[in-house]
Formats: C-alpha cells, structure tokens, sequence
C-alpha cells in the first residue's frame, strides 16, 4: 500500500527525511517511532502529498507522489500533529465541510455514521470549541474518515488525551484495523506502539530497523527464559552451558536466565536437563522487555 | 465548483461569529452612506450666487449647466465625499481575508485542509470571493439607500441627476469590485507570510493609502475626479487586480506555509 524509495527531504541544509526505503502492507497498522524532530511528521506530510520531497520517490495506493498528488489526497485520511477543528463551527458542520471537500456521495449518513461510532453525537450542535481536548481529537478522526480511506495517517493520535480518552482512541484504531485498513501510525507511546502495530519502524532522519515488535525485542535483546528454582547452584549452570544452542546463562538471586534462540522448542529440553541435575523449578517464563528498553537501544546505538 | 462554495459557507460561518468583522461589515456602509446624506441635508439650505467662488476653478466650469450656484456648490460638496463607497469595497475584505489564512494557521485548521482534494486555486478563489461578496453587496447596499435618501431630501431633479453622475456609478458598480479583488489579494498575499491575524490586518491596510491619497488630494484641491480619472483609475486596478492575483498565488506556497509555521 505505501513504498517509499530513497525517499529524502531536506529543508536548505538540514536533512529531514534521509533516504528513507520502506514498505508498508496492506491491512496492516505500521508503527513509525522516533525521537521529537527525527523527521516523522515531514514524512507523514510527504506521503499525504501536502508537502514535495526533495528526492527519491513513493507510491501511496497505487499512485506516485509528486505525480497524482490530487489522487493521494482523495484516497488517504490524516490526522494531523493538531485536531485542527473549526472552534466556531458545530462538529456537525465541521465534518460536513470536509464530506463536500472530499466528494462524500452521501455527506449526512457519513457524517452521521462518525459522530456515532465516536460518541459525538448527542454534541453534534454544540461549537467545537467547547470540546474537550479527547473530543476534538475523536472530531479530527472523523474528519480523517468520512470519505472511507483504505489508509490512514494518524501522527500521535493519542498525544495529551488522558488515559480513558486515549483508551477510547485505541480502541477505535483497533476497530479500524478489523475493517482492514492500513493504517500509519506514528506515536511517541510506545506502550501503544506495541499493542496496536504489526510492525514497526524506528527513524531518526533514516529508518534504523522495520520489524515486528517481538523480532526487534529478540534482535535487540536475544530471547530469554527465566527459570525460577528453589535453589541455584553453579550444576545447573554448567548443565545448562553445555547446550550449543544456549548463548548464555545468568543467575540472578534464585532465578537463571538463559539466553537462545527458539526457545519454545529449546525449553522442553532444558526443564528436563535441569529436573535430571536435581533443581526444583517452581515457574518458568519468558524475559520480555519493553518496547521502551528496545527503542532506547536502537536510538542509543545509532 | 461545488469545492468552492462550501470554502465560501465555511469563511462565512466563522467570519460572521466574529464580532469585529460582522460589525465591520454592517456599520462601515451604513456610516459611508450617512456621511454623503448628511451633506446632502446640511447644505439644503445653501443660498447665493457667490457660493461658487469657494469652488475649485475646474469644478466651477465642470458645473452641470442649468444648476444655479447653490445647486452647485450642493454637488461639489457631496461629490468630496462620494469617494468613501469606494473605501467600502477596500476596507471590509482586509478584515476577512486577513483572517482568511493567518486564521487557519493560528488555530492550526490550514494543514487538514491542506490535506484534501481542493486545489489552490479552489482554494483562494473561494476566500477571495468569501471576502468580496459581502463587501461588494454592502457597497452596493449603502448606494443604494445613498440614491433613495437623495430622491427623499432633495427636490430638484437636476440636482439628483448631477450627484448621480455616471461617473459614480462606474465608481460604485466596476471600480467597487475590481477594489475589493485588490483588496482581497493583498491581504491574502500578506496573510500567507504573517503568523499574525493583528499583524496580516494592520498590512493589508496599506492598500487604502492610495484612495486615501485621491480623497484628501480632492479636498486640498490638487485636482478634481471626474469621468475621465475614474476610468483611468478602473483600468489601473484592474491591471494591478491581474498583478495581486499572480502574486497571491505565487505565494501561496502549501508547502512554505506549513513547514515555516511556528
């Protein structure tokens, strides 16, 4: 749905966006991640038309930037950074505005159909400037949603909403999902980022890393098994050492946490190794870290 | 089409909430109209031949014939301030169109916008229009009410005929317009450069300073309008019009107004 070719936007000397190569599939809800000023929103714009690259090329369903930018504008929703509401306006009229803008066939079902499903209804007369700040965002999806995109932008849709309005936010991004629209998410949170994505990218100027969150956990960090015993002693290390596939073992109070690839078909192995030393094992997990712990990783790396 | 009409609705349905433009809008023509009345009342009661000497040499001779020298005098002195219809049409789209662009800035509405099929020129056609209209429709309101008042106060036929020279007409009807698309186009021009609707508006006034100039250089004297001067001046707008609309669109820049927002 989205490709990106050495996609690059430079503003004077600055280099905004570096060559940025990127695929995006169908249905999917890809996570763009990266510090403030990395070049997320710039991208955002570059490939919703607004603003023109300096070089390479993308094509955003099916049409070419810079060359059917009308297209890409009638075929994609976007959130911007801002709800950008009308105050003054009713949100009813606000979502109107945008059904005539966007060639909407039938502007009062839809506009009807979004308040709905985002709780606007009751408040449908009332100025947008008297909404809360969930509201409006919930307002500016609608906006985003009205002509039916099979794409949507959303930059930081969840940004200073409080936590029953974000909820409420990532709920509807979930539904979303199930309609089967791709859906380009960037955000700051990344709690968010791993509930909601598929996969992810991490971009600072250049895409650092594209995968899904449990493959960048796992490239990052390894995988790793925690063994909680009653009691560690150096035999179990050792038992466990010997393994070729093992890369490494620590003991942390009475736990020992391997490091190894696979190990869902690793660990049946490894119970009975260490059952036959003679440990008590009392659980056994897997180590997960956060999205947090891996995004810092990667950022700190580059 | 139909993309510019609901840009129009839309400039309408904010620019009326907001007091100062609505007020603008309503008061400027009605106060215009008034002025040339009120004239037009104080000096019913002129009498005497000698009231001509206080005329311009031109105007005395320009004098339609038949009037006698009060009647005269009556049109030299509402005709100084037939002008303001022409300040109307200026005055009132530098309130709307100044708020056209910065306004969406400020409240950060433009990039959505931005964002949909419309294109630019959609765009600025429907706030140039949604600025022009009501100016030229209140212009044309105030002359209106201005020609009904001068049948109602005045009794000689000549002298309505005299103060409802073509010339004013051309003023009001061609001149009226064409000042408004000027108007409108400055201030679209300025807005798309300011991140300040106070500032985008105190600009775009600078585009009265040259009616103000004709205004005051008719009352010093400095010279008289006439049919001539005001078809001069029709063909001076509509070359600068053609020229302000290159520009706002040459400046209308999405991409520089987006990413220089701060």
């Amino acid at each position: 749905m989205i490709q990106t070719q050495n996609l690059t936007k430079k503003f004077g000397d600055i280099v905004a966006v570096n060559q940025l190569n990127l695929e995006v599939h169908e249905g999917e809800v890809f996570g763009f991640l990266g510090p403030n000023g990395a070049g997320k929103t710039t991208t955002v714009r570059m490939l919703t038309s607004l603003i023109a690259p300096s070089d390479g090329t993308a094509v955003v369903n099916g049409y070419t930037i810079g060359k059917d930018d009308q297209k890409i504008r009638q075929t994609v929703g976007i959130l911007t950074e801002s709800p950008g509401v009308y105050d003054s306006l009713s949100a009813e009229y606000n979502l109107e505005i945008y059904a005539n803008l966007y060639e909407v066939k039938d502007v009062h079902g839809q506009v009807e159909k979004y308040l709905q499903m985002l709780g606007l209804w009751e408040r449908r007369q009332d100025e947008a400037g008297t909404f809360s700040k969930g509201m409006k965002q919930k307002l500016a999806i609608a906006r985003a949603l009205l002509h039916e995109p099979r794409i949507l932008f959303l930059d930081e849709p969840t940004a200073g909403l409080d936590p029953e309005a974000a909820h409420l936010v990532r709920d509807f991004i979930e539904e979303l999902r199930k309609e089967g629209r791709t859906i380009f998410l960037c955000t700051h949170n990344l709690d968010e980022a791993d509930r909601l994505c598929d996969r992810i990218g991490v971009f600072k100027s250049h895409l650092l890393v594209v995968d899904t969150p449990a493959n960048l956990r796992s490239q990052v960090f390894g995988r790793k098994v925690v063994f909680h015993l009653r009691q560690v002693n150096e035999g179990y290390i050792a038992a466990l050492s010997s393994e070729p596939f093992v890369k490494e073992v620590r003991a942390v109070d009475n736990k020992l946490v391997v490091t190894l690839d696979e190990p869902e078909s690793r660990n049946p192995g490894m119970i009975r190794l260490l059952v036959e030393a003679g440990a008590e094992i009392q659980f056994v997990g897997e180590l997960r870290h956060s999205l947090e712990d891996v995004y810092l990783q990667l950022v700190k790396q580059d | 089409m139909n993309k510019i009409k609901t840009i129009i609705r839309k400039e309408w349905a904010q620019v009326f909430k907001n007091r100062l433009v609505l007020s603008t809008v309503l008061f400027m023509p009605l106060l215009f109209t008034a002025i040339p009345l009120g004239m037009l009342y104080a000096t019913r009661g002129a009498s005497g031949e000698n009231l001509t000497s206080d005329m311009p040499p031109q105007f005395a001779s320009l004098c339609p014939k038949g009037l006698t020298g009060s009647e005269c005098f009556q049109v030299y002195i509402v005709n100084q301030f037939m002008i303001l219809f022409m300040m109307t049409p200026l005055i009132i789209p530098v309130n709307i169109a100044a708020y056209s662009v910065v306004g969406e800035k400020t409240t950060r509405s433009l990039e959505p916008l931005l964002a949909t099929p419309i294109t630019t020129a959609e765009l600025l056609i429907g706030k140039n229009l949604a600025a022009a209209i009501p100016a030229v429709v209140a212009t044309w309101a105030g002359f209106f009410l201005y020609v009904i008042g001068a049948w109602i106060l005045l009794q000689s036929p000549r002298v309505v005929a005299a103060l409802l020279d073509p010339m004013w007409w051309i003023a009001v009807f061609i001149v009226g317009p064409l000042l408004a698309i000027l108007s409108v186009n400055f201030a679209l021009m300025v807005s798309s450069r300011i991140n300040e609707p106070r500032v985008a508006e105190q600009l775009s006034v600078v585009v009265i300073l040259p009616l103000l100039g004709l205004f005051f250089g008719q009352i010093a004297g400095l010279f008289l309008i006439n049919r001539q001067l005001i078809s001069l001046f029709a063909m001076v707008i509509a070359a600068l019009d053609a020229l302000m609309v290159y520009l706002a669109i040459r400046l209308f820049q999405r991409e520089t107004i987006l990413t220089r927002w701060k």
